[in-house]
This record gives C-alpha cells, sequence and structure tokens, in this order.
C-alpha cells in the first residue's frame, strides 16, 4: 500500500473504530440498565409480597 | 430504520470512495479522506444546529424532554467533532506533511468549536440537575450556534493578518458527477449514522432516567 | 418605573458598591501591569517592526482579556455571596434590566482599567494609535454583554471562578482577532466592523437570554 493509501484508510479506520467504541460502551451501559431493572423488579415483587394485597403498585411515572 | 439505512449507505459510500470513484487529478489516492471528512463536519454542524433547535425549544416550551434532547446532540456534535478534527489531521498529514494546519480554516473552527462544547459539558456537571441546569445548557448551546459563523469570520479575518501556511488542496473545484455521488452517498450515510447513534443515547439516558424515578418510587 | 429607570438604578448599585469596597478594579488595573511587564520579557528585541507590532499588539489584546476574566469573575460575586439574586429576580424589573446594568459596570471597571493599561502598553512597547482606542472600546462592549450573561451561568455552577475563564475564552476568540487587527493591521476598518458585529449579535443574544439563566 502506497503511503497515501494507508492515511486514507486511516481515517476512515478512526471513524469506524469511535464508532464500534460507543457500541461497546452502550452495550456495557445496557449490561448495567439490565441489572438494575432485574434489581428493581426484585424490589418490586418483594414490596408486593410484604404488603397486603390491597394495596396498589405505584405506577411508575411515564416520561414523554 | 435509521440504523439499517446508515449502515447500508456508509457502506455503500466507503465502497464507492475506494473503489469507483476515478482517481482524482494531481491529488492521488489521498484525495479520498473528503469523502469521510467532510461528511463528518456536515454532520457535527447539523448535531449542533439540531441541539441548538431542542434549546431552544426548551426555553419556549419549557417541557423537560427537550433537555436530554438537546444534550444528546450536542454530544454526538462533539463526537463527530472530535472525528473531524482527527480525520483533517490525517489528511493534513498526507496532504501537506503536518499533523495540524492553522491555515485549514475548518480545523481551527472545529478547535474553536471543540473548547466551547466541552465547556458545556463542564458546566452540566457543574450544575445540579433540574430546571436551572436545562436552562442554563440550553442558552449555551444557542450560544455556540451564533458562535460558529462568528468565528468562522474571526478565522478568516485573522489570516490576513498572521499569515499561517495556508497550503491549497489541488482540487477541482467542480466535483464530477461520480465524485458528487460518492459524497451524497456518504454524507446521507454518516447523517444516519448520527441519527442512529443519536437515538440509541437518547434511549438510554431516557432509561437512566425512568429507571431513577422507578428506584425513588420503589424505596 | 421604566426600563431605563431600573437599569440607572442597577448600575449606580454596582458602581457604589465598587466604588466603596474598592476591590475589583484596583485588582484589575494591577494585573493588567503586571501581566504586561510578564509580557515584555517574552518579546524578543530583534523584530521586524511589522512583526512587533503584531506580537506587541497580541499581548495586548491578552492582558486586556485576562484582565476582564479577573473583573466577571467578581461581576456577580456580591450578588451570590449575599443571596441578592434572587431578590434582584424576584423585583418586578425586566430580568434584562439586571443584564443591562452588569454589562455597563463591567465597561465602567474595564475603562478604568484601561486608562491605565493602555499608557502602559504605550510605555513598555508600542504607541497607541485611534485604531486600537477605538477596538478597545469595541471590545469593552462585547466583553461585558457576553461576560455577564457567562458570569450569571457560572455564578449558578458549582465551580463557579473555575468555569467562567472556560466559559469565556472560546467567545473571547473572536475579540482578540477583531482587536490585534485593529491594533496591527494596515487597514484595521474591517477588524472594527468586524467587533462592531460581535457585539451587536451577542449583545442582542445575551439581553434575549439573560432572563432563562437568571430565573430559579
Amino acid at each position: 500500500m502506497t503511503s497515501a493509501e494507508k492515511y486514507a484508510t486511516a481515517a476512515y479506520a478512526v471513524v469506524l473504530a469511535v464508532v464500534l467504541l460507543y457500541v461497546v460502551l452502550y452495550a456495557f451501559k445496557l449490561s448495567r440498565l439490565q441489572r438494575e431493572v432485574a434489581e428493581l423488579a426484585e424490589l418490586a415483587a418483594r414490596r408486593k409480597a410484604d404488603t397486603d394485597a390491597g394495596e396498589p403498585d405505584r405506577e411508575p411515572e411515564r416520561v414523554a | 430504520m435509521l440504523a439499517l439505512a446508515g449502515v447500508v449507505l456508509l457502506v455503500t459510500g466507503v465502497v464507492m470512495a475506494f473503489y469507483w470513484v476515478p482517481m482524482a487529478p494531481g491529488e492521488g489516492f489521498r484525495q479520498r479522506i473528503f469523502y469521510i471528512h467532510v461528511p463528518v463536519a456536515l454532520t457535527a454542524y447539523a448535531c449542533f444546529a439540531w441541539g441548538a433547535w431542542k434549546a431552544l425549544r426548551l426555553l419556549w416550551k419549557r417541557e423537560e424532554r427537550y433537555d436530554l434532547e438537546s444534550y444528546t446532540a450536542v454530544h454526538m456534535g462533539t463526537i463527530f467533532g472530535v472525528l473531524t478534527l482527527v480525520t483533517g489531521s490525517i489528511w493534513a498529514r498526507t496532504s501537506w506533511g503536518v499533523w495540524w494546519s492553522w491555515g485549514d480554516r475548518q480545523l481551527v473552527l472545529f478547535l474553536i468549536l471543540f473548547l466551547f462544547y466541552c465547556a458545556y459539558f463542564m458546566l452540566r456537571y457543574a450544575v445540579e440537575p433540574g430546571p436551572r441546569r436545562e436552562r442554563l445548557s440550553a442558552v449555551y448551546a444557542l450560544l455556540g450556534v451564533v458562535l460558529i459563523p462568528v468565528s468562522f469570520l474571526a478565522i478568516r479575518l485573522a489570516e490576513s493578518l498572521i499569515h499561517p501556511t495556508v497550503f491549497t488542496r489541488d482540487v477541482n473545484e467542480n466535483l464530477t458527477s461520480s465524485q458528487l455521488g460518492t459524497f451524497i452517498v456518504c454524507l446521507a450515510g454518516t447523517l444516519c449514522l448520527a441519527g442512529a447513534l443519536y437515538q440509541i443515547e437518547l434511549t438510554g439516558k431516557r432509561l437512566d432516567r425512568q429507571l431513577r424515578e422507578l428506584r425513588r418510587a420503589l424505596a | 418605573m421604566t426600563y431605563l429607570q431600573d437599569v440607572a438604578v442597577l448600575t449606580r448599585k454596582d458602581l457604589l458598591l465598587e466604588l466603596r469596597a474598592r476591590e475589583t478594579v484596583p485588582a484589575m488595573l494591577l494585573f493588567v501591569v503586571s501581566a504586561l511587564v510578564v509580557f515584555h520579557f517574552v518579546v524578543p528585541s530583534d523584530l521586524s517592526e511589522e512583526t512587533e507590532r503584531i506580537v506587541s499588539g497580541g499581548l495586548l489584546w491578552v492582558a486586556i482579556v485576562l484582565t476582564a476574566i479577573l473583573g466577571l469573575t467578581r461581576a456577580f460575586a456580591a450578588e451570590r455571596d449575599e443571596g441578592l439574586l434572587d431578590g434582584l429576580v424576584m423585583a418586578p424589573c425586566d430580568r434584562s434590566a439586571i443584564w443591562l446594568a452588569k454589562t455597563l459596570s463591567v465597561i465602567a471597571f474595564l475603562l478604568l482599567a484601561e486608562i491605565i493599561a493602555l499608557p502602559a502598553f504605550a510605555l513598555f512597547f508600542t504607541s497607541v494609535d485611534a485604531a486600537t482606542v477605538g477596538a478597545v472600546l469595541l471590545a469593552n462592549v462585547g466583553i461585558a454583554a457576553v461576560g455577564s450573561l457567562l458570569a450569571a451561568i457560572a455564578a449558578a455552577s458549582r465551580t463557579r471562578e473555575l468555569l467562567l475563564p472556560l466559559l469565556f475564552l472560546p467567545l473571547a476568540i473572536p475579540i482578540v482577532v477583531g482587536g490585534v487587527g485593529a491594533t496591527a493591521a494596515d487597514d484595521p476598518s474591517r477588524y472594527l466592523w468586524f467587533l462592531g458585529l460581535y457585539d451587536a449579535i451577542f449583545a442582542i443574544i445575551s439581553w434575549a437570554s439573560f432572563e432563562y439563566v437568571v430565573t430559579e
């Protein structure tokens, strides 16, 4: 590869790398969110079991 | 969906840029960086403009969701801004042998914008979350978008004063149709990519917030 | 009370406060002269006249911008420390009047600092011509206009004095370009026009958006 080709490829590679890095970071974030949801689901289930059957679950606030 | 469109467009664009477009006279292979550098730069501008638009909506309507949208757009713009600086630097290196050129107006402009929007994030981290922070961020995002043309003018004016070594690229001003076609495909692809990443990040941030509220509701 | 009367009252308050406390302006004066002295040691003496004009002109403007940051950091300090900003905001006046008053007082402080700074510069470096003075006057407006807005933004943050320079410097770059151009170029009119344009654009946007920055 000539040096010009190397640099040109490097430019595109950098863009690709950054995008992939972003995806990786988001994968981490998603797994964290998953964990939190599981935690909160367990918390909610426990709450429901502890309290009387009559008490209604709190509706999570809707975010636009 | 956007991500799919982005992938298809970008892959096509890159293939076109590498294989299909005929070699640019005088410049050689390195001219092809143009097809990723300029779309990324234009996308960054678009993101900042989008962020400013959402900021304006926030100040106008005061609906909370605009804050996240504005913030995410600015974040996207900053990421693409960094990419612009990096690809621009590589292009400078391969065109003129230097990693940085003060004569490249777009590059200098992006450096200034990078500084400005880094300060945006410092501002966000320094203020407690809430309507106050939303408004401060929105005003600052608007300032940024006004700064873009003013800075560009300043850079042009400065050139006649400090005479940075203005290298020129042997670029044929009028793009041939195949070059234009490749450029448009790449631009569309980059915009779709930015849009897709924007939606992903926005969803992530919204989920974050909903989870926090859920947690508070259950605690 | 009319808008202008509100502005006059607020400006008078700021100026009187400074007159009594005598904190900000003396500090700015000392700082700008010290900065110029430091800069002397940076400029080699064997420069061509044109280069020397640009270099020393540039340093003058760096000194002005840094001094302005010093002054701006104090702009809302009194209000913040005494919790007066909430009172001001609740006052039955257009919030932007607060911005205008603050801008006018910052311009006053800058003028006082420059009355010393420009002669000092003429003494240490090269003479100061009309274009430079014009540029300084125009730049004062731009610095004060944007600076007051940013100072209010920074005052609302935890990091305050740290944040203001970060917010201000990128916006100050066009001012520096305009100023140095007017000081050093053969044809300063372009740069003076540019400074005027900057002032107009950013004054309007600061005036319009100040209200959103200062309300709770």
